[in-house]
């Protein structure tokens, strides 16, 4: 008998706490995966942000620490230079990445440090109760926009992707979304790609996934998944945004 | 040597693998010194930050790793960094962090100044901890405490914070430094090094259950009595015949044994104490001098902050003056000297 | 000068502590250190009122002749101070450092020409401790070496 799927190696065997919907499962599931799949567990570690994903650690069967809300590419630099063996990758939201951590993540980047984030953009402050992120889209909806994102008042969703490309330290920049069974394994090939670069010690690699927040958004499961495919993928769009690192896909 | 330099030399010496900096006056010398000395040593590091913040948070995953890190700054600078020492005190990380204090609040002086005593020594940060604080005063010490910090904050898994200003910073003295660079840079056990061969390991202080916090709370103040009962240090200075003691800290601490002894040469039966270590307090000490004489002067480059101390120490059982100056005003030993002599012949102690 | 000083004074066994000022100063305003030097320990590296004062121009000596410690010897770059000094209780040692330094060629010794005028005055430390210490200071710069012990010696001389 070919066994098709298994619970991976490396999630530790509890229920998620996650809403019914919620795409940080599916994702932690991949990094699981590919933890075992790319035999670096005796040596990865990992970074979870202040938001829903605080708990990876919870999940995540793999060496993790804490980080200050927006410093997780600060510390993953601190760890890495200290321990350059190390896989160090930080997983962030929205709010984490492209606000209260724009410069550390930025200046990471430029400085070419050797880690891979991993970004989380569901363009909603989710933990904290569906405050706008500065990935929410204009005329989105959220507790902190109660008419909608204005321009005028809220500015613009950042595309983080983007800026971080156009730096010289920088070396893979990919936007994926786990809004259907391709696109999951095409986040799943993103991060392995992360990993690698970070392997061969190539630079700094960022992993953009846009992934739904049902209870936030007011939707169903399947609502979320048509609106990252209908609205978000139009502010981002999906694919590479930038890979200088000379070499094929990591398959 | 000048100050600044020399922490840099004893934090090489006593294995720093880590030096995370952001540019402010007086403390240059020593980010300079990591640029030049440290980044250039096999497996060492220095990164010139982006912020302090972001400063602060590369020695918390340095030291997250296992290795021997530090920041240092001055006060604007350190408020910045307290975010990044309160986890680092809630995670049970070790570090070193040097504040060459200046005059405040807001941007303030460049000037020698003692006014983050209170930052210092409550905690500084968000949340119920301490960080050991040393205050050096001269520039021998700036080098010895540097060593005793790195063995502090192995020991006692906490944050230390060295407490100097721009003065001490900036002075030169004759300096001997009693220890080579170790050869292999030292690994703290229990450090975060990839799940080889033995269970995941999580450092992390946020907890669903309020329960969790308040043990980790009680742990943390467990160990704080500890530190108490081991660490407090101090130097006395003629208090054996004194019948007034001042009580002075750092530079502030110099200028003082300079009026000391002025007054001692004009037959002023005055002594001094001079805590090396801030946080603990030595408590004991006080009231232990207290027995002999009533009378405490209390000389700070501030507005009176550690003189809260001193009176918690007397639990009223001593009468406490001061005489500080702030903003990065120091006084010369002559105004210390005024200070003294009024204030003996005033209390009637030349009787 | 006042580092390579205190310097000298280590050198000689004796304990000697260097503090500059710092901050926001400019060439020809009133940029100053403080240099003591004892048998002993040093308790204040602060000076309340200092034995000797050397100001190398005008804005100093406004600044810092009134600290100077009562019969205590004050010097001054006649070349840039003309005017006179108002305290009755001090020594003065007239210095025209500038010009000499310029007459050997090089207007950037002039504190090395003081220097020596100052240790010749004061006795604090050797001459020679002096000249060792800029062949340590200027490794490999064996005409600055030249340069700075022709100035020292030239203001040596001079009394």
């Amino acid at each position: 008998m070919k066994t098709v799927y298994t619970h991976p190696k490396y999630l530790k065997k509890v229920p998620f706490h996650y809403c019914p919907g919620c795409g940080h499962s599916v994702i932690h599931r991949l990094i699981a995966e590919l933890i075992d799949e790319m035999n670096i567990h005796d040596r990865v570690l990992g970074i979870p942000p202040c938001g829903c994903s605080v708990f990876a650690y919870n999940y995540l069967d793999i060496d993790m620490t804490e980080a200050a809300h927006g410093r997780g590419a600060a510390v993953a630099t601190g760890m890495k230079r200290a321990f350059p063996e190390a896989i160090v990758f930080s997983y962030q939201g929205d709010g984490d990445l492209a606000a209260i951590g724009t410069a550390e993540t930025i200046h990471a980047a430029n400085r070419g440090e050797n880690i891979t984030v991993i970004s989380v953009n569901n363009a909603v402050y989710g933990m904290t109760g569906g405050q706008m992120a500065p990935t929410t889209l204009l005329d989105q909806w959220t507790t902190t926009t109660p008419y909608g994102r204005d321009a005028k008042t809220a500015g613009h969703p950042v595309k983080m992707c983007e800026l971080v490309a156009v730096l010289d330290g920088s070396v893979y920049v990919e936007r994926t979304a786990v809004d259907s069974p391709a696109n999951i394994r095409k986040a799943k090939k993103a991060i392995q790609k992360g990993f690698q670069v970070q392997m061969d010690n190539l630079g700094f690699s960022l992993v953009e996934v846009l992934s739904p927040c049902p209870v936030n958004w007011k939707m169903t499961p399947v609502e979320s998944w048509e609106w990252i495919e209908k609205e978000m993928e139009k502010v981002f769009p999906l694919g590479i945004i930038k890979d200088t690192t000379g070499k094929k896909d990591a398959d | 040597m000048d100050g600044n330099s020399a922490i840099g030399e004893a934090a090489i010496r006593a294995g720093c693998q880590c030096y995370f900096g952001y540019p402010i006056t007086p403390q240059n010398e020593l980010t300079e010194y990591m640029a030049a000395h440290l980044g250039k040593r096999k497996g060492c590091t220095f990164i010139q930050a982006e912020s302090e913040l972001a400063a602060i948070n590369m020695v918390f995953g340095a030291s997250v790793v296992g290795a021997r890190a530090m920041t240092s700054s001055s006060s604007p600078g350190i408020s910045l960094k307290q975010e990044g020492i309160s986890y680092l005190a809630a995670c049970e990380l070790p570090a070193v962090i040097v504040n060459m204090c200046r005059g405040g609040p807001g941007l303030g002086s460049i000037a020698a100044a003692q006014s983050d005593y209170f930052q210092a020594t409550r905690g500084g940060g968000h949340g119920d901890y301490r960080t050991i604080v040393l205050a050096p005063s001269s520039v021998q010490e700036l080098a010895d405490f540097t060593h005793r910090a790195f063995d502090l904050a192995d020991k006692y898994h906490t944050p230390v914070l060295i407490l100097g200003d721009g003065m001490l910073g900036q002075m030169m003295e004759p300096v001997e430094f009693k220890h080579e660079a170790p050869e292999v840079l030292p690994v703290r056990s229990g450090a975060l090094r990839g799940a080889k061969g033995r269970p995941s390991r999580i450092i992390k202080t946020l907890s669903s259950n309020p329960a969790d916090v308040e043990e980790l709370n009680w742990s943390l103040f467990r160990r704080y009595e500890l530190i108490k009962k081991e660490e407090v240090t101090y130097e006395t200075f003629m208090v054996d015949d004194a019948k007034l003691i001042v009580v002075a800290f750092g530079i502030a601490a110099r200028i003082a044994k300079g009026a000391i002894k002025n007054a001692r040469a004009s037959g002023l039966q005055v002594g001094m104490l001079r805590p090396t270590t801030l946080w603990p307090f030595p408590s004991q000490k006080v009231r232990e001098l207290a027995q002999n004489t009533k009378q405490f002067l209390v000389f700070e480059l501030n507005m009176g902050q550690m003189i809260e101390d001193v009176q918690l120490a007397l639990e009223g059982k001593g009468e406490v003056s001061f005489y500080g100056r702030p903003g990065g005003v120091v006084s010369a030993p002559n105004e210390v000297l005024r200070v003294i002599t009024r204030l003996y012949y005033q209390k009637g102690l030349e009787k | 000068m006042g580092r390579s000083l205190a310097q000298a004074a280590m050198e000689e066994g004796k304990s000697a502590t260097y503090l500059p000022s710092y901050g926001v100063e400019v060439r020809g305003g009133t940029c100053n250190c403080t240099v003591a030097v004892s048998d002993e320990e040093i308790a204040s590296p602060i000076a309340s009122s200092p034995e000797y004062v050397v100001v190398m121009n005008q804005p100093s000596l406004v600044k810092f002749q009134n600290q100077i410690e009562s019969g205590g010897l004050l010097f001054v770059n006649s070349s840039l101070v003309d005017s006179q000094i108002s305290r009755g209780d001090i020594d003065v040692v007239r210095v025209p450092a500038s010009s000499m330094a310029e007459e050997l060629g090089n207007p950037k010794s002039v504190n090395m020409v003081m220097m020596g005028a100052f240790i010749k005055k004061t006795n604090l430390v050797s001459i020679s401790t002096l000249i060792d210490g800029l062949a340590s200071a200027l490794k490999n710069k064996e005409d600055l070496v030249e340069i700075n012990k022709k100035a020292l010696l030239a203001g040596y001389g001079l009394f």
